[in-house]
């Protein structure tokens, strides 16, 4: 019976974290301006941060050559070379990781030319998260049922 | 009661490709692989010139590094080795030059082989030179993947070395330990949907050999699969074509053992994908580290290729030395030790759980090859990550693919167009999900052969589900989160 009680065990830690997860409260939106700044072959800075439902401006400066800013997902686009800025104006609606990457060839590793926007809350990693954790309870009650 | 894969697919299904029409008689044929090798020549001769005066210095617009680390190794891990195994290996120009004067001829079978034709090593039969010869390779990754030169110097490099080590080994020596491509196609091979082996093994116990032979015990090298005849040579990957025990990681899938077999006996077999995992044979220690380190290679892959860090582009883009040297350290380290450290910590785990009698080290090695679906999910989740975002500069240096200003098929001034960008997240977690339920489901019949007792094998299979699911978790984050 001790993987009964191992098993119930686990469930109800699965439980409480889906739980504590799905009332994470989102923060109410707001107004924000971020200033993004590119140099060979980064941006800075790495990672920004903003909350669903958020208007957010980007402004991009680049610090050495031509650089641009695309934003996977958005499908937004800007580019700037020194001493002359780009800017993106959105709403954050879509949560989630989005890859920002240079959409001007600017040297050798210009397609490795990255940076993350992060719109909170991150469903999407919440739920894989879960799926997971589904994933390895299934597999432990089925083996415990197939070795009965 | 049959064991199934995912409690879907019977282990023991299989659907020979070879009862369709004609595909035996085109396998059968000397033509085949040989007209696609030399298609893959003509094209591997473009990429070599591409890597040399394609003198683009932005490798996105260069010829040999679009199409060899963005076509090539992306369909490597996302089409060749998960459905069709080493098939890439039965189409590959490289060691070519090697064979073809192993064989003095191009289509004409002439057994006795030109060369020294020395035996390999004995304690270099396994993966080891190419887990090493691969982590030397990751090193130059910030060189390899953006300057043409280098992707040149690679190819050529084994180009070379195939020629040189077939005049002094037998057969395809260079390719089973030295190609640092080999070894991990040869490990997520043993996931592949298809395999070849022979049809029916009463055909081959029943294969006439003299009865001398037979008392001496060594009738099975007198096999025309394994010794070769008129119509074709002997196994050049030195497998015994007809073991059904063998996984697909040695088997180069040349499709000689179709010419040979003069029983048409040879299948190559449609199968539910990872049963080669759950073959109790030949498992080692070196497969268990090719294992660790292609998940972490994944890893750092990505940190510098699709992460946000500068400092670690810098790094691996060897901007000051003692950046680079940190680079290949930390790799190294990670890769060699810590990961194989953290996996042991489990193994370890599952070992005193299970009170089992096998030694650690045994349980340690079975166990990682759980690692093998995740893994090569990991890779699949990178490459499209790749692919997506930079696939539109294949359809620019096509058109190009000198630099030289051509514009071939008049797609020259196609723009960067990332394509469907916003559900690679989906699909890479798709991806990752997938290789937990399919390392879950192989970690329990492992288990289940590792540990005789049921109890016990319940127990022991805690730690180890556990440690898939965390690092599932962790690459579900890193890539997405
Ligand atoms: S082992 Fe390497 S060189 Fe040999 S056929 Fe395969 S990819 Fe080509
Ligand atoms: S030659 Fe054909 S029948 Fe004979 S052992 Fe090989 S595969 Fe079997
Ligand atoms: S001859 Fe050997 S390497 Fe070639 S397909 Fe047959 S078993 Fe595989
Ligand atoms: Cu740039």
């Amino acid at each position: 019976m001790k993987n009964g009680k191992l098993i119930l065990l686990i469930i109800i830690f699965v439980l409480l974290t889906s739980l504590s997860l799905t009332l994470a409260q989102p923060e109410a939106p707001r107004e924000r301006e971020i200033t993004i700044e590119a140099y060979k072959f980064a941006y800075n800075p790495e990672i920004i941060e903003v909350n669903q439902g958020d208007k957010v401006t980007i402004r991009f400066i680049s610090t050495d050559v031509h650089h641009g800013l695309y934003i996977d997902g958005y499908e937004l686009k800007t580019d700037a070379i020194p001493g002359h800025e780009g800017e993106i104006t959105f709403v954050a609606n879509k949560t989630g990781k989005f890859t920002m990457r240079c959409s001007v060839t600017c040297g050798a590793f210009h397609p490795y030319m990255i940076s993350y926007l992060k719109v909170k809350p991150d469903y999407r990693l919440f739920g894989s998260i879960l799926l997971a954790l589904i994933l390895f309870l299934s597999s432990i009650v089925l083996m415990v049922r197939k070795e009965r | 009661m049959k064991d199934k894969i995912l409690g879907i697919f019977p282990l023991d299904w299989r659907y020979d490709i070879t009862s369709l029409p004609y595909v035996r008689s085109v396998l059968k044929s000397r033509w085949v692989p040989f007209l696609i090798i030399v298609f893959n020549l003509f094209f591997f001769t473009i990429i070599l010139m591409a890597g040399v005066v394609g003198g683009v210095s932005a490798g996105n617009y260069n010829f040999a590094i679009m199409f060899v680390w963005i076509l090539w190794w992306v369909m490597l891990m996302l089409v060749f080795v998960p459905f069709f195994s080493r098939i890439w290996c039965s189409t590959c120009p490289l060691p070519a030059f090697g064979e073809w004067i192993q064989r003095l001829g191009f289509l004409k079978v002439r057994n006795k082989l030109f060369g020294l034709n020395r035996k390999w090593p004995k304690q270099l039969k396994n993966m080891w030179l190419m887990n090493f010869l691969f982590l030397g390779t990751t090193y130059t990754t910030g060189f390899l993947t953006t300057r043409p030169i280098a992707t040149f110097i690679l190819l050529m490099a084994i180009i070379l070395g195939s020629v040189v080590l077939s005049t002094v080994f037998e057969r395809r020596s260079f390719c089973l330990y030295c190609c640092p491509v080999s070894g991990f196609q040869g490990l997520y091979s043993n996931i592949a949907m298809t395999e070849i082996r022979c049809k029916d093994p009463e055909v081959c116990r029943n294969h006439n050999v003299s009865t001398r032979a037979k008392a001496l015990g060594c009738d099975y090298q007198q096999r025309d699969c394994v010794r070769g005849n008129e119509n074709g040579y002997a196994c050049p990957w030195l497998e015994v074509p007809f073991n059904q025990n063998r996984r697909n990681t040695y088997c180069g899938m040349c499709f000689e053992c179709f010419k040979t077999c003069p029983y048409d006996n040879m299948a190559f077999n449609l199968r539910p994908p990872a049963t080669d995992l759950v073959l109790d044979k030949k498992r080692g220690l070196d497969e268990a580290w090719k294992a660790f380190m292609m998940l972490g290679i994944a890893i750092f892959f990505f940190l510098i290729m699709q992460g946000p860090f500068g400092f670690l582009k810098d790094w691996a883009n060897a901007k000051t030395l003692a950046g680079y040297l940190s680079y290949i350290s930390v790799h190294s380290t990670f890769n060699l030790l810590i990961f194989p450290g953290i996996f042991f910590v489990f193994s370890y785990a599952s070992h005193a759980l299970g009170r089992t009698e096998l030694p650690l080290k045994r349980v340690f090695i079975n166990f990682s090859y759980t690692l093998v679906p995740l893994g090569l999910m990991a890779w699949i989740a990178f490459s499209v990550g790749i692919i997506f975002a930079n696939g539109s500069y294949l359809i620019h240096v096509i058109s190009d693919p000198f630099g030289w200003g051509w514009n071939l098929l008049g797609t020259a001034n196609f723009p960067w167009t990332p394509f469907m960008t916003g559900m690679v997240p989906y699909m890479q977690i798709g991806g990752l999900l997938l290789g937990l339920a399919l390392s879950l489901d192989i970690g329990f019949k492992i288990a289940r052969q590792t540990f005789k007792n049921r109890d016990e094998a319940v127990m022991g299979f805690y730690p180890i589900a556990a440690f898939l699911t965390v690092t599932t978790m962790f690459l579900m984050w890193l890539f997405t989160g």
